[in-house]
């Protein structure tokens, strides 16, 4: 069964225009202009249950406004969307019972009550029995090890403190899906490893559904089987993590510091049949980039066969700068494109 | 479920009692503002024995009561409601099985007990010692005032839930709210008795919410109006509690639509 349905969705706000100078204040005090704005334009995907998915993309390409129709909290300007069954927008007491939602900028505790207290009340609110909620909360305090957090107030703790927290409160109705919205923002490595293997865990123990959204790229090398990736409210990559990578990153690159000055045609002519391009950064260093067709040993052997050296580096291009890339071109499909014409 | 609305009401009256001593200094405050009116009205009555059928003995009763009814069934839940819509905060309300308007209620409830036990109980009795108040003796009259006291409640907070929600559809409605606060002590009589407003507003009045939220109660528990009539104004109350349930709806439906979170 698919956990997520999503058909033709899409968002459009109406957002106010502000008239510049005082004449343009006047104005829109008697008559408002408005601009239409589409944050999410005609998305499709489905997620079966049990995925891990990743939904990145840039500030302001439409992730969060997609999360929050997917949750119910708003309404769609058009499509279909069902999650878990339901019609998010429509029965939502019933559909929110089935899901947890994490908003990383957002606390959803109660500020002024201690962490025990705003669990309890999570456990009325959603008609947890007390024997599952003792249950449940021993094994994620045991894991996420909140032991001695339990009884201050939400106000006194760390954010790391408060996303551990955070975390305990989506998941105490024993969620199917789990909605993620940036979890690990702002939280040191320590945190954010140990948030990352509990949801691993999780996820595989229990199969539940994982939908997050982050801007660290980590997060989802560490969790996520699948990707979608979105610019300004358009999908442009769904697939897996792996074949995005070795669909972008078009090859590796080698340094090398020689012993004794090398000119750039010495080189070329080390290397002359290969398909390898050379960079001279200064007397003694120079770059290879090579694509992945051409074999890195062959090329190695050349230029080791020609010229003494004192050091090499390879350097792979990591999945930071190939999201960069495509970032920057807008689309993932024109890049492939020119990838492929690439001989 | 229930238990957890009840939960909500507990929990603010427990809040609330961690910051109590802000409100002893709303005591004397209280108790000030009463003392002004009474030597106000002390001074407009001179040697008159009634004004608008009002002796000066029930005009100091009505003013303690009113204000200390007041005490009970203020509250800020329009605030509250308008900082939730207006940093976003109102989202995290929506993926909870609950209805948020009525956690609002509860958290207002929770704030009105704590008043009524810490604030308007003890401020009676300041008050009874150091003005001349004549209180009911009839045990009946305490307990018909103890229901209206209820609804007074009940249509206030609706009031302040429907000014609250406005932020839906305005960037700022900071005015809005400031104009609620002012028009509901007129006209709900908190300031003066409906009685004593000319005819034509007076006549408004009747078509209006506010006047059941104190000018009412306080009429009864005065003497004003006999008991026998009382019946009449709780319906009255009740009606207008059903009445406002309507417009809050409206706007709360008409909002899910419009909702744009703000902050991303």
């Amino acid at each position: 069964m698919l956990a997520i349905d999503v058909k033709d969705l899409r968002k459009q706000f109406k957002v106010q225009k502000n008239r510049e100078g005082l004449s343009g204040a006047l104005r829109d005090l008697f008559k408002r202009e408005y601009t239409d704005v589409t944050a999410v334009k005609d998305i499709s995907f489905q997620i079966p249950q049990g995925e891990i998915c990743g939904y990145i993309g840039e500030n302001g390409a439409g992730k969060s406004t997609t999360i929050k129709m997917l949750t119910g909290i708003l309404v769609p300007t058009s499509g279909q969307i069902r999650v878990n069954g339901y019609i998010p927008y429509k029965d939502r007491e019933k559909f929110v019972s089935g899901i947890g939602v994490v908003f990383g900028q957002r606390s959803q505790l109660w500020w002024d009550i201690g962490v025990i207290e705003s669990f309890q009340l999570l456990r009325k609110v959603y008609r947890v029995s007390e024997h599952d909620f003792r249950k449940r909360l021993d094994n994620l305090v045991e894991r996420l090890d909140l032991g001695d957090l339990l009884n201050r107030p939400v106000r006194k703790l760390s954010l790391g403190q408060r996303m551990r927290c955070e975390l305990v409160a989506s998941l105490l109705h024993n969620p199917s899906i789990l909605f993620l919205d940036e979890p690990t923002i702002g939280l040191d490595i320590v945190v954010k490893t140990a948030i990352r293997d509990f949801l691993k865990e999780m996820n595989k123990e229990q199969g539940t559904t994982i939908l997050l959204t982050t801007h660290d790229l980590q997060d989802i090398e560490a969790l996520c089987s699948r990707v979608i990736m979105l610019d300004d409210g358009r999908i442009i990559y769904d697939g897996g993590l792996e074949e995005l990578k070795s669909n972008w990153s078009k090859g590796r690159e080698i340094q090398f510091q020689f012993a004794s000055q090398t000119s750039l045609a010495r080189l070329k002519s080390l290397t002359d049949p290969l398909e390898v391009v050379w960079t001279v950064e200064n007397e003694l260093t120079a770059k290879m980039w090579l694509p992945y067709e051409v074999n890195v040993s062959d090329a190695l052997a050349r230029v080791v066969g020609g010229a003494e050296i004192r050091d090499i580096k390879i350097f792979e291009t990591n999945t930071d700068e190939i999201v960069r890339e495509i970032y920057q071109s807008g689309t993932s499909a024109a890049a492939a494109a020119k990838e492929t014409s690439q001989p | 479920m229930m238990s957890a609305y009840l939960d909500f009401i507990r929990i603010r009256f427990l809040t609330m009692l961690a910051y109590r001593v802000n409100y002893y200094s709303g005591i004397v405050i209280y108790a000030i503002n009463i003392g002004a009116y009474y030597f106000l009205w002390k001074a407009i009555y001179g040697d008159q024995d009634t004004l608008a059928g009002f002796s000066l003995a029930q005009m100091t009763t009505y003013i303690a009561v009113s204000w200390m009814a007041r005490a009970f069934y203020f509250n800020n839940l329009d605030r509250e409601i308008a900082n939730d819509i207006r940093d976003g905060s109102v989202a995290i309300q929506f993926i909870r099985p609950y209805s948020y308007l009525l956690v609002k209620m509860m958290q207002g409830f929770g704030e009105g007990l704590f008043r009524l036990l810490l604030f308007m109980v003890p401020g009676l009795l300041v008050v009874c010692l150091v003005f001349p108040v004549s209180l009911p003796a009839d045990p009946a009259v305490w307990l018909v005032y103890a229901v209206m006291l209820v609804f007074s409640f009940l249509i206030n907070s609706q009031i302040n839930i429907l000014t609250g929600l406005f932020a839906f559809f305005v960037e700022n409605n900071e005015g809005m709210m400031r104009m609620k606060r002012v028009m509901v002590d007129l006209f709900s009589g908190v300031a003066v008795p409906i009685a004593f407003f000319p005819g034509w507003l007076e006549s408004t009045m009747q078509w209006l919410p506010f006047q059941a939220i104190t000018y009412l109660p306080s009429a009864v528990f005065t003497g004003r109006t006999p008991l026998s009539e009382a019946a009449g104004v709780v319906l009255l109350q009740a009606v207008w509690f059903i009445v406002l349930i309507v417009p809050i709806l409206v706007i709360w439906r008409s909002a899910r639509k419009r909702l744009f979170v703000q902050g991303g």
